[in-house]
């Protein structure tokens, strides 16, 4: 009787108590009432867009913007299209996002290693920081950035004249900048050329110095070369690349050089400070998060603080501060829309604008969306190809 | 067991999420056909659909006007700003002042002879005008400006101007700005997705002048930034710079600019497709003027009774049937002057020489001393 059939409520439930059935159902019904959701939603616009006489289109962004942008690296006057006008928002937006994530990183390492200071007013400082800043909103943080210090410089009239000559004042801070001439595109070339050759002569000196253990200052021949293949390219150039302005009051303001206005200063100050505090936060959980053995190890070994530090703990904690990392980076780039608040044009602003000169209010805000959605999955995929190569190699 | 509370959980989650889509449907169902009153109101008030928000625009049409539903509620119901001194804003007792404020004391005082027959609703610039296309409120005194889009597409009707404003310039005194001219190279504080922000660019292109526009996005942040010395100047309504001149540090150290980048003519705007309704509005503003034009105020209105001039028997309804043609009573003028006073006293009380606005009549004077107010004659 051993090879008896099992009794027949064993053999299979009904398909109501089957949990694989039940699974696919639920998956079945959860995906309908998304879609249903999103028809919905979609239809329920496009009525909404009808019954008002409005054709939905991208067609406006051919049209001429009208409205003038202060601050833009691209040239852009009111005669160009909106298309334009959203990309200076987006360069904007860019450049305050690359320059805030570097430096953001820099003061947050720092701090963070401050936070695990044997020094008693070092690790005070870094509390507090850390303390304040991330427990305080960041649009508050903005407006002080912005309304108490930026705009409590002297006026343009008695701007602090520092040497350069540069001068700061409410206006921004006015420096000596360059003014392309004729040659200036080639030389540009060269300039860009001389990054990529310094960095093959840093990694064949630095192979060689791996390999045959000779001394070959991989640092100092990159420099050269990188200098050589600069001055190279202004004896290539037709013409003198650029000449130097500086900044004079003229006026009612400065004329010649560059001036970093306050409303970016403000900002990239803003997001580099708050984003700084959790960045510190991640760095000191890394470290922390790096085995107490390593750095006995490293102290056994004769290694001063600096060095375990720069050799044995940081490339560890890296792969624990990564991921956390990203995150910051990207919630960096999205809070930079806060700008609208401080006269900043950056992305969001400039958007607000043509959405109210337009009316086209759907258009644009998906436009935004999509911009800031390409830049942080960009971010998203650097930080993850970063992580790739950092991480630890398992055998 | 594991799976089966994941199933469980999943279910669970489904069926809220069916519910959640539901509830929301529900709502979001009725708010389409709100939406869809409010905009049929704009953009094609003809097109009858039979929405219950739309039953007080269908009577309009069909013959019903708005005057009649005004009578029977006892009471006008005028939208109007709470946020610029002098225009519409709120008085230290908590009542509703102003220059906008006194029309629609007008209006009420030429329905009702009570000028507090009036319920005010203060309007944002972006509520302004669906309030008026749904039917919140009766007319619109709310310094709105008169242009073409809004008397079309927007489904209003203006008619007349109680405020002929420009765009003007502010400037600080010690900086010697005189003209367009001088503002080369300027930093110029300005206030997002408002009409001056392109009249601006187009202004200073047309002159072929470099400037910097430091733009805002509410009218608070661009003053404080002009008073900090961010910008050299700072545009808006001139009634604005004046109202907002006011409030600044030393009112004194700051000059409007004699130049007007545009114009605004701020007037009061009724629902379109409504004569009668808009007539009655129309003709107590120029009741207003006309008024001032006879030389007839609140104080001596009385002694005017007694006048043999036609023209003047016939304004304050001693004369014709004027008023009872309009579906008012004869009297409506003398009422609105009575209580209000003239355009010129209405004027003076809330922004001439005794208040801290102190703006000059210019083009919002009568067209006998050179400005442009000018009402159709009484007859």
């Amino acid at each position: 009787m051993a090879n008896t059939p099992l009794p027949v409520e064993h053999a299979r439930p009904p398909f109501w108590r089957d949990e694989r059935v039940l699974a696919v159902i639920a998956q079945i019904i959860f995906l309908i009432v998304v879609i249903v959701t999103a028809v919905y939603l979609f239809n329920n616009a496009r009525e909404g867009l009808a019954q008002a006489g409005l054709t939905p289109g991208y067609d406006f962004l051919r049209l001429r913007a009208g409205f003038d942008i202060g601050d833009s690296i691209i040239s852009y006057t009111s005669d160009d299209t909106y298309g334009r006008a959203f990309l200076v928002g987006i360069v904007n937006t860019v450049r305050v996002a690359i320059i805030g994530i570097i430096l953001a990183t820099i003061l947050g390492t720092i701090m963070g290693i401050l936070r695990l200071s044997p020094n008693l007013l070092l690790r005070g400082i870094a509390t507090v920081y850390v303390e304040t800043i991330r427990n305080t909103p960041l649009l508050v943080q903005l407006f002080f950035w912005y309304t108490a210090v930026m705009l409590k410089f002297p006026r343009v009239r008695q701007a602090i004249a520092l040497p350069g000559p540069t001068y700061l004042s409410n206006r921004g801070l006015a420096i000596p900048w360059i003014e392309p001439l004729d040659g200036f595109r080639i030389w540009f070339g060269f300039f860009i050329a001389a990054f990529v050759i310094a960095y093959i002569v840093y990694r064949v000196q630095w192979t060689r110095e791996d390999r045959t253990g000779q001394t070959s200052y991989p640092l100092t021949s990159a420099l050269i070369a990188w200098i050589i293949v600069v001055i190279a390219g202004w004896f290539f150039a037709p013409g003198q690349p650029f000449t130097i302005t500086r900044p004079e009051l003229a006026g009612l303001n400065f004329e010649g050089g560059t001036v970093l206005a306050p409303e970016f200063a403000a900002l990239l100050i803003g997001l580099v400070v708050y984003t700084g505090a959790f960045i510190a936060e991640i760095v000191r959980a890394g470290i922390q998060a790096v085995d107490k053995g390593q750095r006995e190890a490293a102290t056994a070994l004769g290694l001063s603080t600096v060095q375990s530090l720069r050799f044995i703990i940081l490339p560890q904690a890296m792969r624990i501060i990564i991921p956390p990392m990203t995150s910051q980076y990207l919630n960096l780039t999205k809070n930079s829309s806060l700008a609208f608040f401080i006269g900043f044009p950056d992305l969001f602003a400039v958007s607000t604008t043509i959405q109210n000169q337009t009316g086209k209010a759907l258009e644009v805000i998906s436009i935004v969306m999509a911009c800031y959605l390409t830049t942080s999955l960009l971010t998203s995929l650097f930080m993850n190809w970063y992580n790739q190569k950092v991480r630890l190699v398992e055998r | 067991m594991n799976r089966r509370l994941l199933l469980l959980v999943t279910l669970l989650a489904a069926l809220a999420l069916v519910l959640a889509a539901c509830g929301g449907g529900g709502e979001e169902g009725s708010a389409p056909t709100e939406t869809a009153a409010e905009t049929g109101g704009a953009a094609e008030t003809a097109a009858p659909t039979p929405v219950p928000e739309q039953k007080e625009e269908a009577q309009q049409q069909t013959g019903q006007s708005l005057l009649e539903t005004v009578k029977a509620r006892g009471k006008l119901i005028c939208g109007v700003n709470q946020a610029l001194p002098g225009f519409g804003y709120l008085d230290q007792s908590g009542n509703f002042a102003g220059f906008d404020v006194d029309f629609c004391k007008a209006v009420a005082a030429a329905i009702f002879d009570d000028p507090n027959a009036v319920e005010y609703r203060p309007l944002t610039a972006q509520e302004r005008f669906t309030a008026l296309q749904t039917g919140e409120v009766d007319v619109l005194f709310r310094n709105t400006t008169w242009t073409l889009g809004r008397d079309t597409s927007v489904g209003l009707d203006f008619g007349v101007v109680t405020f002929y404003d420009g765009q003007g310039i502010m400037v600080r005194k010690a900086d010697n700005i005189t003209s367009m001219e001088d503002l080369n190279g300027a930093a110029i504080c300005v206030q997002t997705g408002t009409t001056t922000e392109l009249n601006l660019a187009d202004q200073m292109r047309a002159r072929g002048l470099d400037y910097e526009p430091v733009v805002f996005e509410d009218a608070d942040s661009t003053f404080n930034a002009y008073e900090e010395g961010r910008c050299d100047a700072v545009t808006t309504d001139k009634s604005g710079l004046v109202s907002r001149r006011t409030v600044l540090q030393n009112p004194d150290d700051h000059v409007i600019l004699d130049v007007t980048l545009s114009k605004e003519p701020l007037g009061p705007a009724v629902l379109q497709g409504d004569p009668i309704w808009h007539d009655v509005v129309m003709w107590v503003v120029f009741a207003t003027i006309q008024g001032e034009e006879f030389g007839i105020t609140s104080q001596n209105i009385d002694d005017f009774m007694n006048s043999e001039d036609p023209n003047i028997r016939r304004f304050l309804g001693l004369e014709g049937d004027l008023g009872t043609s309009l579906g008012l009573t004869n009297d409506f003028a003398y009422r609105v002057v009575k209580h209000v006073g003239n355009y010129g006293e209405i004027y003076d009380r809330n922004l001439g020489p005794d208040t801290p606005f102190n703006l000059p009549r210019g083009l919002n004077d009568l067209w006998t001393n050179g400005g442009l107010l000018y009402s159709p004659p009484f007859r």
